[in-house]
């Protein structure tokens, strides 16, 4: 089977394998400057994220099939520098104990493994390249979502800017996730929480009725 | 200048991180990618430690299942050391915001292999990439230095003492001095490439960089099969599958051996059984789904991707694969190396507590026990560094590798080192086979010696950094065979077919740059 990289073509044997193995395949054989990030193989580590046909995915999860077209995740940018922007750390110690059903409410968005494909796939960033961004905002969820994060106020501060009044709600991050969180689920929360706490959208659809020329139910 | 430089992201160098920078140290944290790539977010199973009272075990209980594991080559003091530590341990990463499993109000504990009691604390099976995410997000709290794509070339040695690495990073050659530093860079069981459950980074760099520094190395030929990776694509399927009631069967659905026995028995038998011609397979179908999916979901999503199966409908396909290293880089108490200077924690370093052989759940309380033990142990001392003349000496070492003519790459060499390691100094050794694999070796460092590199950019270069990668793999694979061979008998892990009898003494082997193997006892 074929697959383009990069405007190049490359054969590959046709059995089943993950494009992980493809890529290092690509490597071994036909070209060994191929650059590509890899490591644990088995989903846990982030690194090897990729975009394929235009969907982000894995590359040691996702079979590779004839005529893929892969590309690099878009709007790279510093882990780093997100997190700690939202300071996404367990601030200070309530003494809640923590039990099987608070354990359970942050489970799934510890399961991040900061792959960025949340971050690819989102359209806000083309328009606005500080928007925190899924994974930022999920892990921000995380700890305000922690029994144990006593400091619940002061995330929710640092979301409201260039934060979660910023995303469309598209979804796309979710369908993206290959951990199975749900950023836009997780920035809903954070709405609901922000409200709680007395802040609002500031800046919010002028027109509730307006139905844009071609919506058959108004 | 750094007071420590910490090569390696993984959970043994973010805690030393942590606690060096709580003692104000100035430290910063190397990783050849990004901290999170780090091997630990791969570990399943859980972290073991006695935690409530009132449970019935003790960390007494954890030493001697610790020691008796070990085979006679656990460091009695060293083991007290992290079992009597480990409740602090948990206490202290649940208080940080490790997301552990919880039972009614408390960390919840499992049964692992060749334990008394439940006594491993774990995070659904997602354990190491929690406990790796709750380390780094504290590191980012404390504001900690990172030094990301930054791939050590070497070490700095001058007047006996390590004062630091040269380092590749952004295109660069770079010098980077310390007054202590600490390698916490993971094991070496990814030499067997092919053949194992490790991540495709972990070749061992860290050991090899010791090595040709001059610091000791002790127990190589003691590598760790686990007896479950999935046929298909050597990934890891957690011994909490068979801690839940899981059983090894082979085609004729016979069980063969007792699933919760240290992971060298159940590899042999495992391993027995294939050589058989049998296949094996790992039953947790009376487990249920809805167990299986709330306590085993990573490993439910990779046999499903892997292997396209529903492990709560189908017997999944296993063989055994090299997993772990109990050797590494040779440490006292202090997880001081035989280097002044230079420090190892975690399953780079050799510090005997595990020593022939692992338990399950034993390296995660490991890499966080004395990776926070080592930062009171420094000895800080400055020295000047000629690194001007360093970074010379380390790019003219490179620029040897360079040649404008079409090469052909090591990537064959890889795989067959890793098919003969595991072929011949895998589960099941012998004389003629090590020697075999000596000349093996021999032949494969002569082709690879010939090897250039067209791709001269120094920026980004995976085919030099996988090269160099190559290099410290060969060496770490020649002295695990010689110390394999030099070792005539049975015990633990390593396994020899016409000395299948453990001796009365227990003696560590010790190898250094000369390549010669020695046996010692501590006292």
């Amino acid at each position: 089977m074929k697959i383009e990289i990069q405007n190049r073509t490359y054969e590959l044997p046709s059995h089943e394998q993950t494009l992980l193995s493809a890529l290092v395949y690509i490597r071994e054989n036909i070209d060994p400057t191929l650059k590509f990030n890899y490591n644990c193989k088995s989903g846990a580590c982030g690194s090897c994220a990729l975009r394929v046909n235009n969907q982000e995915t894995l590359s040691c999860e996702y079979k590779v099939k004839d005529g893929d077209k892969i590309e690099p995740l878009l709007h790279k940018t510093d882990v780093k520098n997100r997190l700690k922007k939202v300071e996404s750390w367990l601030h200070v110690e309530s003494l809640k104990p923590m039990g099987e059903a608070s354990e359970q409410k942050i489970e799934q968005q510890s399961d991040c493994i900061l792959c960025s494909s949340c971050f690819s796939a989102c359209p806000v960033l083309y328009v606005k390249p500080d928007f925190l961004g899924p994974y930022a905002l999920t892990r921000v969820w995380r700890y305000i979502a922690d029994i144990r994060e006593k400091d619940k106020h002061g995330f929710i501060e640092r979301v409201q800017k260039e934060g979660i009044w910023d995303c469309t709600l598209c979804g796309e991050c979710t369908l993206a996730c290959p951990a199975g969180i749900d950023p836009k689920a997780d920035i809903l929360h954070l709405r609901t929480k922000s409200m709680q706490a007395g802040y609002f959208d500031p800046a919010p659809p002028q027109e509730f009725q307006d139905d844009f020329g071609f919506n058959p139910n108004f | 200048m750094y007071d420590l430089l910490i090569v390696g992201s993984g959970g043994a160098g973010l805690s030393a991180a942590l606690e060096a920078k709580k003692e104000g140290l100035c430290v910063a944290v190397i990783c050849q990618s990004s901290p999170t790539s780090a091997a630990t977010c791969m570990a399943q199973g859980g972290l073991n430690g006695v935690v409530y009272e009132d449970s019935g075990d003790s960390p007494s209980l954890h030493v001697s299942d610790t020691i008796k594991g070990g085979a006679g080559l656990c460091d009695e003091k060293m083991v007290r050391h992290m079992c009597e530590g480990a409740k602090e341990d948990i206490l202290w990463l649940d208080s940080i915001g490790m997301p552990f499993s919880r039972k009614k109000e408390r960390i919840a504990q499992r049964k692992f292999g060749a334990a008394s009691c439940d006594r491993t604390t774990y995070s659904q099976d997602y354990t190491g990439l929690k406990l790796l995410h709750t380390l780094y997000d504290n590191c980012l709290k404390n504001n900690i230095e990172f030094l990301d794509e930054t791939f050590v070339l070497d070490l700095i040695v001058e007047e006996s003492t390590c004062r630091g690495v040269v380092a590749l990073k952004d295109g660069k050659v770079k010098a980077l001095c310390s007054k202590a530093t600490l390698l916490a860079t993971g094991g070496y069981a990814g030499i067997y490439h092919g053949f194992s459950t490790n991540a495709m980074e972990s070749t061992g760099d860290g050991i090899a960089l010791a090595l040709r520094a001059g610091a000791k190395l002790s127990d190589m030929e003691f590598v760790q099969f686990h007896p479950t990776s999935l046929k298909s694509s050597s990934v890891l399927v957690s011994e909490s599958a068979r801690g839940a009631g899981g059983f090894l069967v082979n085609q004729k659905e016979e069980r063969f051996v007792d699933e919760l026995s240290s992971r060298d028995e159940v590899s042999r038998a495992v391993f027995s059984q294939i050589e058989n011609g049998n296949e094996v397979f790992l039953d947790i179908r009376h487990l249920g789904n809805e167990f299986i999916s709330k306590n085993l979901p990573q490993e439910k999503k990779l046999i499903q991707i892997h292997e396209h199966i529903d492990p709560s409908k189908e017997l999944i396909p296993v063989t055994p694969a090299a997993h772990y290293s109990m050797g590494g880089i040779d440490v006292n108490e202090d997880l001081q190396t035989s280097l002044r200077g230079l420090y190892a924690a975690g399953e780079c370093s050799n510090v005997k507590v595990h020593g022939a052989n692992r338990l399950g759940g034993n390296s995660l309380l490991e890499i966080v026990h004395f990776g926070r033990a080592v930062v009171s142990k420094l000895k800080l001392a400055t020295l000047h560094v000629d690194t001007k003349r360093q970074e010379e000496k380390a790019k003219q070492k490179l620029n040897r590798l360079f040649s404008d003519k079409k090469s052909s790459t090591f990537f064959e060499l890889r795989s067959t080192l890793g098919k003969e390691l595991f072929k011949k100094a895998g589960i099941f050794r012998d004389k003629n086979g090590l020697e075999n694999l000596t000349k093996n070796i021999e032949d494969l460092q002569n082709r690879f010696d010939k090897l250039t590199i067209s791709d001269t950019n120094l920026k980004d270069n995976g085919w030099l950094v996988c090269h160099l990668k190559f290099a410290n793999s060969l060496c770490i694979a020649k002295v695990v065979v010689l110390s394999a061979l030099a070792r005539e008998e049975s015990r633990g892990a390593h396994f020899r077919k016409e000395f299948q009898n453990t001796d009365k003494i227990a003696l560590h082997s010790y190898v250094d740059s000369s390549l010669e193997v020695r046996f010692q006892n501590e006292d």
